[in-house]
């Protein structure tokens, strides 16, 4: 089976939930490329040719592509389908994007946010926010398909495929890029820490939020997690939202703070080696996940917690 | 101008569903039904585009059940102006959602449609790109902000590293994100005019959609569970159990 993998970069840098979703492409098949589209992609495209279990990387640059918008995107999977059994993406706001623009166009189903590869043509996926998973069997002769990559360990490096560039679609002129306001900061990504401390509607204010959280996550070098509730009060940037609609994670320690452990949280994160929650109510749901529950005021017990790490 | 906004009829999200015992699915009899709260969102959008006098008509379209009538009555209920029920018993894919959808808004010729974001039931995340891919038009997705202009639109995006601001142009397929708004309620007196508000009835074969599905559903279990572990009396006995039981840390 030939498999088109769509690479997750800012041009400069591939993500690593590429190599993530690597990992499930060879469980698929074993001829896997790799497709950088962007402009001066060179550098991602160099860290995809390193990556092991990959045969070629495609590389197409255009100005349409800078900005992953998604018709000219799609465009150019489609362009380049015909020679694949499968098309996969790791479940990034960019793959959720484009891949099923590319499937309608391509009248197939897409398979969303597989957790397993049971055959190359069966998969399970969770529904219902995780609270069932079921396994599905695509019938279609060309599979579309999005990773959900908190599952899949990150293919390791040591390959060195060829790069050979492809040319981008017509850009179909149906949307343009105006901005970007992207939250920049020296911790870790959510989707690779492997430490999260997360915090909820408890924080009371953004000035709290900072002030609470954001010194145990320095000590602990975590990423920063949020639930929706915090997001929606604007203590919390959006893109730190943990959940259902949110950010899906699976770090080795996920620290809940303040937060209840609604079904919609606890779908973006249950899948942790080891969770620790702190809420001052002892019969908050978030207990019935955690390994260890320290009922108490967040406001007490952060600060001494950040004390003695 | 026109705004489409197709609603769907979902388990209500503060139910915890249950996997049937013998894996062919998720129990659905006696559990509450709501729109889903994306769809929501979406037709509060299209309510406050046509109260600033950017739009003239709020059409809502669900595909469903006869009982998915309910959904679209509330949505007529928060406001918009005219229903239409493509009615069928059949789980209906979103390709297949999407190619009915395109047979709406051929008839309808919307300006905008105005799609959730996700169901919260498959959670597929799918609909509104294939739908603006099947009509060959823009599409702006996980929108946390839309300004509309002439012949085009502003979208704000919610994306994995903050905001994308880009440019549609119309007419284009918008999905929803949590924060582009907070939907009101249905006042009594407006439910009651719901009621009597004109809603049509169609049905998938009506526009040439085959709703066979693709994907074979072979098993639906349960996840994998966690159980409660234990509760810590203090900040030092949690550190010192991370570090010498968890070795987390
Ligand atoms: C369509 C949809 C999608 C959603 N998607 C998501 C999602 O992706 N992610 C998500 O998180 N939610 C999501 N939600 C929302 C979810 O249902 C909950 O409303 C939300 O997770 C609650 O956030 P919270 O736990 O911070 O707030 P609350 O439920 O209000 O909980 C606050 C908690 O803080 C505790 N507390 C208060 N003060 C203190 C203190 N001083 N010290 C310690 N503890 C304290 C309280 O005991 C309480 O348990 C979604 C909802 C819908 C309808
Ligand atoms: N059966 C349906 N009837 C009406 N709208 C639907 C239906 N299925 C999906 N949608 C729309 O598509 C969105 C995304 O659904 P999905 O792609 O299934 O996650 C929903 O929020 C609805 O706006």
């Amino acid at each position: 089976m030939a498999i088109l993998l769509l690479a997750d970069h800012d041009n400069a840098h591939l993500s690593d939930q590429t190599a993530k979703a690597l990992t499930a492409a060879t469980k698929i098949g074993s001829d896997v490329h790799v497709l950088v589209a962007g402009a001066g992609a060179k550098a991602a495209a160099d860290q995809a040719a390193k990556l092991a279990g990959v045969s070629k990387v495609l590389v197409a640059e255009d100005a349409s592509l800078e900005n992953n918008l998604a018709e000219p995107l799609a465009a150019l999977i489609v362009q380049l389908s015909g020679a694949y059994d499968a098309i996969l993406a790791a479940a990034t706001s960019v793959g959720k994007n484009v891949m099923p623009r590319v499937a309608a166009l391509l009248d197939v189903a897409q398979v969303s946010e597989i957790v397993e590869v049971v055959s190359p043509d069966t998969f399970k996926r969770p529904i219902y926010a995780g609270n069932a998973i079921q396994t599905v069997q695509s019938t279609d002769t060309k599979k579309v398909i999005t990773v959900r990559t908190a599952s899949f360990a990150a293919a390791s490096e040591g390959g060195s495929a060829a790069i050979e560039t492809v040319s981008a679609a017509a850009d179909p002129g149906l949307s343009s890029h105006v901005g970007d306001a992207l939250s920049s900061s020296d911790r870790p990504e959510l989707t690779s820490a492997k430490i999260i401390i997360s915090g909820g509607r408890a924080l009371g204010s953004a000035e709290k939020f900072k002030e609470v959280i954001l010194p145990v996550a320095d000590k602990l070098g975590a990423a920063v997690g949020a639930s929706r509730a915090a997001v929606d009060a604007g203590y919390a940037p959006n893109d730190w939202q943990v959940g259902q609609t949110g950010k899906v994670v699976a770090p080795q320690l996920y620290i809940a703070c303040g937060i209840s452990g609604a079904i919609q949280h606890l779908a973006g994160m249950k899948d942790s080696k080891v969770i620790v929650a702190i809420n001052k109510d002892e019969e908050a749901p978030i207990f019935q996940v955690a390994d260890y529950g320290l009922v108490a005021d967040l406001f007490e017990a952060l600060p001494e917690l950040e004390k003695a790490l | 101008m026109k705004i489409l906004v197709p609603v769907k009829r979902v388990v209500d999200y503060n139910v915890k569903i249950r996997v049937k015992a013998d894996g062919s699915g998720v129990e659905l009899a006696n559990v509450k039904m709501s729109m889903n709260p994306f769809d929501e969102i979406s037709v509060e959008e299209a309510l406050r585009l046509k109260e600033a006098g950017k739009a003239a008509e709020v059409v809502v379209v669900s595909i469903g059940p006869a009982k998915a009538e309910e959904t679209l009555r509330t949505a007529l209920a928060m406001g918009a102006d005219r229903a239409v029920l493509v009615e069928t018993d059949d789980a209906v894919e979103p390709l297949a959602v999407a190619k009915i959808l395109k047979g709406v808004a051929e008839a309808e010729k919307p300006g905008l449609i105005i799609v959730g974001k996700q169901a919260i039931d498959d959670d597929s995340n799918q609909t509104g790109q294939m739908l603006s891919a099947l009509l060959g038009w823009a599409q702006g997705t996980f929108a946390s902000k839309i300004e509309l202009g002439e012949g085009k639109a502003k979208v704000t995006r919610e994306v994995d590293g903050g905001l994308q601001t880009i440019e549609v142009k119309l007419p284009a397929v918008v999905t929803t994100d949590l924060r582009l708004n907070e939907p009101r309620y249905a006042s009594l007196p407006n439910i009651m005019k719901a009621k009597k508000k004109p809603l049509d009835k169609k049905s998938p074969a009506d526009f040439g959609v085959d709703t066979a599905p693709r994907l074979k559903v072979l098993k639906t279990e349960e996840p994998s569970g966690r159980k409660a572990g234990v509760k810590v009396k203090s900040v030092a006995e949690l550190v010192e159990k991370l570090k010498t039981e968890a070795g987390v840390l």
